[in-house]
């Protein structure tokens, strides 16, 4: 039950683009097509698990013990740079094709803030490790859930007859927020 | 407090190195071979992914070139057969030449010559458009004129002409890559023989209705009477569903049919101004010899 309540809360009350508005820089930009935000959807999800699984045994085990707690960011960007680059090295000779289709979102990934944002908040909240597990794949579904509700959005704004000005990305700015609001009404379920 | 900096430079540096080496391992572990050639070839293609070869991508074709035996099926239409013959240098392969080709718009059905007969206030999309209905005006093969084909081109060769609300080609920058014939629902676009001064001759217009019909909507519509048929020297020109088809191989450029055209169908592109003949004075002065 608790755990179910985690994924709740991270996807729908906390959602980590609508609500905490992190990771807004691939929410935006690789929106353009359902197929291709499915794609960056599964990179995120492994990277956020795999990273904030990682992250949580270095900050427990070795920065707490050595009380340097302050440098959690700088250790944190390390880990994912160079998690995301392994990542990448494996898919390539393992998988070609998934290589291939995801091929410009796995680095992007890198410098995806939603990725350090819930390995930082899963410290933050004094979680274990299956908590933190569970918290981050939870974080990870409301990321596709947004990134995938928003590219159908847009996929459907390309065929209507919007004002010039408003074109390409204004008018998406301006569905995002509404879907921020949208998912306002979720916040103090649980 | 001298601690906290030591630990934290020793931390960070042990989880840098660390990573370093496990990601020069993985990476020596996990190393994809290849080809070099690829590269070089990759390197001497014009590198517009444009996708004309039918491949997504100019590496991809690069690929395919390395890997197959010779060139067979393998065309690069933006480079040409320049480009075809530096690969083959390349590889230490024969070359093939095909013929230079550029995209032909078949529709002359401006506003003027095609009345409009309602307005659409749907999706600006050509796709969109033709699969919903016949179009603006009566004809159901005719340029919609949403200009799908321009935001297909890569190269800036076509454009949407504002006074005729037809799509134009500019010869000198079109690849024949081919992204406008596929972008275009209704398959008015054709990749036709390149010649010399960028001369051609061709039907313009893909209307397969009765003559009838296809006159009462457009006045400048092939109406199927055959005339061009019988007055090419050449036999370069067909009959088929109502609609005349020009063999850009086997046309001489001889301008007989465009003469001959009742209804002005067929254009010539390219050509001088013909000397006035007493006969025929009027026809070739309408027959749009400077629509280019």
């Amino acid at each position: 039950m608790e755990y179910i309540l985690i994924i709740i809360s991270a996807v729908f009350i906390s959602n980590i683009v609508l609500a905490q508005f992190l990771g807004i820089c691939p929410f935006i930009g690789v929106s353009n097509k359902v197929e291709t935000s499915i794609g960056m959807t599964g990179a995120v999800t492994f990277v956020i698990v795999l990273a904030t699984v990682i992250t949580y045994m270095v900050y427990t085990f070795v920065l707490v013990p050595l009380g340097i707690e302050f440098a959690r960011t700088i250790t944190f960007i390390l880990i994912i740079a160079a998690l995301v680059q392994l990542v990448e090295i494996i898919l390539k000779k393992v998988s070609p094709s998934m290589y291939q289709a995801l091929g410009i979102f796995l680095p992007l990934i890198t410098t995806n803030c939603a990725v350090l944002g819930v390995a930082v908040l899963a410290v933050q909240k004094d979680m274990n490790l299956v908590q933190s597990t569970v918290f981050a794949f939870g974080n990870a579904l409301g990321f596709g859930l947004a990134l995938i509700t928003f590219a159908g959005i847009r996929e459907q704004l390309d065929l209507l007859n919007i004002p010039k000005p408003m074109r390409g990305a204004p008018i998406a700015l301006i569905v995002a927020g509404m879907l921020a609001l949208a998912f306002m009404g979720f916040a103090g379920i649980v | 407090m001298s601690n906290v900096v030591l630990f934290t430079i020793i931390t960070l540096s042990t989880i840098g190195a660390a990573s370093a080496i496990i990601l020069y391992f993985v990476a020596q572990k996990f190393k994809v071979y290849e080809d070099p050639r690829i590269d070089t070839v990759e390197q001497a293609l014009p590198l517009a992914n444009c996708g004309g070869c039918g491949y997504p991508g100019c590496r991809n074709f690069a690929e395919a070139v390395v890997k197959s035996e010779s060139f067979d099926g393998l065309y690069c239409p933006v480079g040409g057969n320049e480009t075809m013959k530096t690969l083959a240098a390349l590889l230490g392969r024969e070359a093939v030449e095909q013929e230079a080709t550029v995209a032909v718009v078949r529709c002359s059905g401006s506003p003027q010559h095609r009345p409009r007969t309602n307005h659409y206030d749907g999706a600006k999309s050509c796709t969109i458009a033709h699969s919903l209905y016949i179009g603006e005006s009566g004809c159901p093969h005719g340029c919609l004129g949403y200009g799908e084909c321009v935001e297909a081109c890569d190269f800036d060769a076509i454009h949407m002409n504002p006074e005729t609300g037809l799509p134009e080609v500019t010869d000198d920058k079109c690849t024949a890559c081919g992204a406008c014939v596929k972008a275009c629902p209704r398959n008015i676009i054709e990749l036709r023989k390149k010649n010399p001064k960028d001369r051609k001759i061709f039907v313009s217009c893909i209307n397969e209705e009765k003559g009838a019909i296809a006159r009462k909507n457009c006045a400048v519509a092939c109406i199927g009477c055959g005339k061009c048929v019988k007055v090419c020297p050449y036999d370069a020109i067909t009959m088929e569903n109502n609609l005349a088809y020009i063999d850009p191989v086997k046309c001489r450029l001889c301008r007989k049919c465009v003469v001959e055209c009742p209804t002005h169908a067929i254009l010539e592109i390219g050509f001088p101004p013909r000397k006035e003949k007493p006969v025929a004075t009027e026809e070739s002065e309408g027959s749009g010899s400077n629509i280019s």
